[in-house]
């Protein structure tokens, strides 16, 4: 029945010094369907594949609206994500009431990082059975940072999480040295694309399946006015709203289209 | 010799007589502050075409005794704000001590930004946001009917970068001019700087040294005719380059002739 004695709950170490508790958690999150994120100079973006229990059955959202700024795409327990994403609702909401301003991305993360190992070390509690990814523009411009049920938070410059993750990780590895100067098109390019290395033989990405946020900055319409650019909020795009990007995502870019002579279909980015 | 812990370190009765013990009873009601203390008076401030200045007078008076007369009633923050305190000098304290810690937190959580550009990190809580933040303060310390009994003008630059001006009281109450004053200033010092500063139009045009004798004419007038005022004084400009602060400047070219001519009240009897 049990694998051993060390793993009835989450604050007792077994001797070779792990917590199996933890280990299982962050097996939760590789049971969920993938998510990748991405972060430019001006803009980061997060998409997702969406699963449906039956198919019957819609599909369980992957992504959700935070604060204006920010937001974050899931993987594993839904129901422990939407605890997380109500608690860093209420915290945006609490900074921008009393400073008057939207809550550092940095901050928002300690805040459920600290939360989450909070219940690695009090006994009778157990991790969140979720993986997060935060995307969101702060005055120190867009950001990206992981979370695991430990606990743990890190900034990362491109991410994926879920099942399968590792190939996409691969493709973002291959390519983070263009993200940072990337537009907002070619970053949910990347992403789709790195999605796509993680599907299973023979599925596609569709507008029922996939979902995409984009944040970032922008010049302002009235440019020479303000040399400010402004925050375009955190927007998530579903259904009908997704088929352009998908369809974009199949045809090689411009870049690469004019390199083969014609146009070509080739296996993008490689 | 009464060796029980209640009587450690009390005076000893049979010495002192009956000590009386009834200042540490919990029955009965608690009683928060009825009124100041030890008190600051006006604070003065008028904004220009790249910023504000700021001054208020040394004095931290006991009743209408002039008890200490080196308190520095203006506080930066972060070198990018400039915050005035006028009302009891003991709440002042502990909000300098409330805002040295705050600043302590803020700079914690934005390491970041000192790699990044390699030079100090910039102030993440701007004037504006500060202002925001002193005002909620104040205003869940009168809920709690034990309020800080201040007066606050923030002087700095809000989220554009734009001179920025507002005032918080101990009900938390905010107010936002081209020009504002607490205490006897805001009947006295007032009405002179409205005569260079009108309005937002008026004061956009003002320059630095218009504002700065504008405010050194407010600091004499307010010497001149409150009571509770010294001649040495605070001044400080906040712009874009952060914070010129002054500690002891001394009032100029006084003329006390007008005293002659005033009648009606005094010992005079003509």
């Amino acid at each position: 029945m049990f694998r051993n004695n060390y793993d009835n709950d989450s604050v007792t170490f077994s001797p070779q010094g792990r917590i199996f508790q933890i280990e299982y958690a962050a097996e939760a999150v590789k049971q969920g369907s993938v998510v990748v994120g991405l972060v430019s100079k001006t803009h980061a973006v997060l998409v997702a594949v969406k699963r449906n229990a039956e198919e019957l059955s819609s599909y369980q959202k992957k992504l959700f609206a935070v604060d204006e700024h920010a937001g974050i795409a899931i993987a594993g327990l839904t129901s422990d994500a939407r605890v997380l994403s109500n608690f860093m609702k209420q915290q945006c909401l609490g900074h921008r009431m009393t400073y008057g301003r939207s809550m550092p991305l940095r901050t928002l993360v300690d805040l459920i990082g600290e939360k989450a190992q909070m219940n690695t070390q009090v006994y009778g509690k157990r991790p969140y059975g979720v993986g997060l990814l935060v995307a969101g523009v702060d005055e120190t411009g867009p950001h990206l940072f992981e979370f695991q049920p430990s606990g743990m938070t890190e900034e990362m410059s491109a991410f994926a999480i879920g099942a399968r993750s590792q190939m996409a990780r691969t493709y973002l590895e291959r390519n983070v040295e263009s993200f940072a100067d990337c537009s907002r098109e070619e970053l949910v390019r990347h992403g789709l694309l790195a999605l796509r290395e993680s599907l299973v033989q023979d599925r596609e990405l569709t507008v029922d399946n996939t979902s995409i946020a984009i944040v970032g900055l922008e010049e302002p319409a009235d440019a020479e006015k303000t040399k400010k650019k402004t925050l375009r909020p955190f927007q998530l795009l579903d259904g009908q709203d997704v088929k352009e990007w998908i369809d974009a995502s199949n045809v090689p870019a411009e870049g690469e289209g004019e390199q083969s002579g014609d146009g070509d279909r080739m296996n993008v980015d490689e | 010799m009464d060796h029980r812990p209640q009587a450690w370190g009390r005076p000893r009765d049979d010495v002192y007589g009956a000590y009386d013990a009834s200042f540490m009873n919990p029955n009965g009601p608690n009683q928060a502050t009825q009124s100041p203390i030890v008190t600051g008076t006006s604070v003065v401030a008028i904004k220009f075409s790249e910023g504000v200045v700021i001054a208020a007078d040394n004095l931290a008076s006991y009743g209408s005794l002039a008890r200490f007369t080196d308190v520095k009633r203006l506080r930066t923050f972060a070198d990018s704000t400039v915050i005035g305190f006028g009302g009891d000098v003991s709440d002042m304290q502990y909000l300098d001590r409330h805002l040295t810690s705050l600043a302590i937190d803020e700079s914690y959580s934005a390491p970041s930004l000192d790699s990044d550009a390699g030079g100090p990190p910039k102030a993440r809580l701007n004037a504006a946001n500060l202002h925001k933040y002193l005002a909620k303060l104040l205003y869940a310390r009168r809920s709690k009917f034990d309020p800080l009994w201040n007066h606050l003008l923030v002087a700095g630059l809000d989220d554009d970068d734009k001179p920025f001006l507002a005032a918080a009281d101990l009900l938390g109450t905010t107010f936002s001019a081209p020009s504002l004053a607490t205490g006897f200033g805001s009947m006295l010092a007032q009405p002179i700087m409205r005569r260079f500063a009108p309005d937002e139009e008026a004061a956009a045009r003002l320059t630095r040294e218009q504002a700065v004798d504008v405010v050194k004419q407010c600091m004499k007038v307010l010497f001149y005719r409150d009571a509770r005022s010294l001649d040495s004084y605070s001044i400080a400009v906040v712009t874009k380059d952060g914070v010129d602060l002054k500690e002891n400047e001394k009032l100029e070219n006084q003329s006390w002739a007008f005293a002659e001519r005033i009648r009606g009240y005094g010992t005079q009897t003509a």
